[in-house]
């Protein structure tokens, strides 16, 4: 079997389980882990192509993960600050409940 | 396909489905943590080691600290008395598994034409960080512009807000 065809169907099932998470849980830090769990799936992706692409010395699969990288990072930051801000204005991280943009 | 990636793939799966699944919010921040774990072993196993210990840095000592913090900040570990699940789950798990029926089939459906180079790439920090200084740089400048915007958003969003102060 063609290795990288393992590493993708365990980043689509990582994708998939993340996917799930996002649009299933009620908690908003839960569907934010759920989203990191896509980014990092896609990271996979990056870096298997990148290991069985052809031209790896070109880096451009592993600069890809690493900028994906420092972009999540910066999404988790902004949006669990987000979270605290609505626990502290609505005392909830329910997601059923913030069903308003007026504060 | 050794048995290091049957393992390593083993425990992030798993790591993943624990982190979606549990009740308790805190237990699925630890379970993120080893899906986190389990991916930056497998960037590791890829050959990809700047990325590998990246990702360790990054997620694990960073984004993994963040939820945690956030979850106790917003005491979110109770479990909620009307269940963990939003109103309709079986529509979510429809969709996920829909999409992984999707791209599991594109990935078993094109094994002939995947890119199978056997030979490890020969790519040291040295070279990373000398693309990164080369042909990458105007990205890694905007990086730094965008890290930097959302550190400071991060904190006044989350700033409190005294009475009558704006």
């Amino acid at each position: 079997m063609n290795p990288l065809t393992g590493y993708l169907l365990v980043a689509a099932l990582l994708f998939a389980i993340g996917l799930a998470g996002a649009l299933t849980r009620r908690n908003a830090i839960l569907v934010l882990i759920g989203i990191e769990l896509m980014l990092n799936a896609a990271n996979l992706n990056l870096i298997a192509f990148w290991r069985y692409g052809p031209h790896p010395e070109a880096l451009t699969g592993m600069m890809f993960a690493i900028f994906s990288i420092a972009v999540a990072a910066a999404e988790a930051a902004v949006g669990l600050g987000l979270v605290i801000a609505i626990h502290r204005h609505t005392h909830t991280t329910d997601l059923d409940a913030m069903n308003r943009m007026k504060g | 396909m050794s048995v290091v990636f049957y393992l390593i793939a083993a425990l992030s799966v798993a790591g993943a489905l624990a982190a979606v699944l549990l009740k308790n919010t805190v237990h699925c921040a630890l379970a993120l943590t080893v899906a986190f774990a389990g991916v930056a072993l497998m960037f590791l196993e890829l050959d990809a080691q700047f990325a590998g210990f990246a990702q360790i840095l990054i997620y694990i000592g960073a984004v993994a600290i963040l939820v945690v913090f956030a979850i106790l900040l917003t005491r979110g570990s109770e479990t909620p008395k009307d269940g963990v699940y939003s109103g309709k789950p079986l529509v979510g798990l429809v969709v996920a598994a829909g999409v992984f029926a999707i791209l599991g089939w594109a990935v078993l459906h094109s094994t002939a034409v995947l890119p199978h180079e056997t030979t490890k790439p020969q790519v040291t920090v040295m070279d990373i960080g000398n693309a990164l200084m080369g042909r990458y740089v105007l990205p890694l400048e905007i990086v730094a512009l965008l890290l930097t915007a959302a550190l400071i958003g991060a904190v006044i969003v989350a700033m409190h807000e005294k009475e009558g102060a704006r």
